[in-house]
């Protein structure tokens, strides 16, 4: 594997990733789990990047750092004053050991037995674009109807969410 | 494209084990819901790996592109309204641990 910009990119990725994902998950103060939260999704849109899905990348940045994270600092913030939480975790060593086969069983059982050979050479030189994508999601042989039943999903959510949150003593 | 296929497999791997850790050893509701996030990350991390590198991409055919964006689509719903109910339970029980929500329990 030569020293080039897409290496360094990837390792650079790898590194905020999962840098960010310890972070979410051993940090004791919430506020700072959800900025940890912020790395390790911006590292994810990094490896959109490199898989050359700049769309997913641009998403990723403005729905999941620009809203999801926003909304869950904001949950933090109104959840926390009377938090009785003195411990972080609950079972931690049997979650560990379990997380950990898991892994072990992902990497070692599934992704370099069946994966391990695969050139990157064989990736194709070309892939669809952005615009392919867009036609893709309104062409009736493509994703119109996962597309509109998701604008439905999304107007559901809302109305659910703040009909679930509203203060019915305000 | 020079990195292997089964690196970026690898990777996505190891943040769905990090969640996979937080949504079982974590007390506080919120800190559940993020781990959530980052396993859906990862899912998303592999659906477009293996799109990159699959024959058909050049084919035009979108399937892992596309349910990636319907996996956003579907986050951003299962966000706005898990965190509602954490902040309707907290509300009503003045606390954010799951396991003393047992209103329902039979």
């Amino acid at each position: 594997m030569a020293l080039n910009a897409v290496t360094i990119g990837f390792v650079v990725f790898s590194i905020l990733t999962l840098g960010g994902g310890i972070g979410v998950v051993t940090t004791r103060n919430l506020f700072q789990g959800t900025i940890w939260l912020m790395v390790s999704l911006f590292g994810v849109a990094g490896f959109f990047i490199l898989l050359s899905a700049p769309f997913l990348a641009a998403v990723q940045i403005l729905v999941y750092i620009g809203a999801i994270a926003i909304l869950i600092t904001f949950a933090v913030m109104l959840t926390r004053s009377v938090t009785r939480i003195k411990t972080r975790y609950i079972r931690v060593v049997p979650s560990f050991v379990g997380s950990l086969l898991l892994f072990l069983v992902l990497l070692f059982g599934i992704t370099v037995p069946i994966f391990g050979g695969h050139l990157p050479e064989s990736a194709p030189e070309y892939v669809a674009s952005t615009r392919d994508l867009g036609i893709a999601l309104v062409d009736e042989n493509g994703y119109v109807v996962p597309f509109l039943l998701a604008s439905v999903l999304l107007t559901a959510a809302m109305i659910g969410a703040i009909f679930i949150a509203r203060d019915e003593k305000a | 494209m020079l990195v292997p296929l089964w690196m970026y497999l690898a990777v996505a791997g190891a943040l769905f084990s990090i969640g996979v850790f937080g949504v079982l050893a974590r007390r506080n509701a919120v800190a559940i819901l993020m781990s959530v996030e980052l396993m859906l990350n990862a899912v998303n991390i592999n659906l477009v790996a293996f799109w990159r590198y699959s024959e058909t991409s050049t084919d035009l055919l979108l399937n892992g592109y596309a349910f990636t964006a319907f996996v956003l689509i579907v986050a951003a719903a299962e966000a706005a309204v898990g965190l509602a109910i954490i902040i309707t339970v907290y509300r009503n029980r003045r606390s954010v641990i799951p396991e003393e929500a047992v209103a329902l329990k039979g």
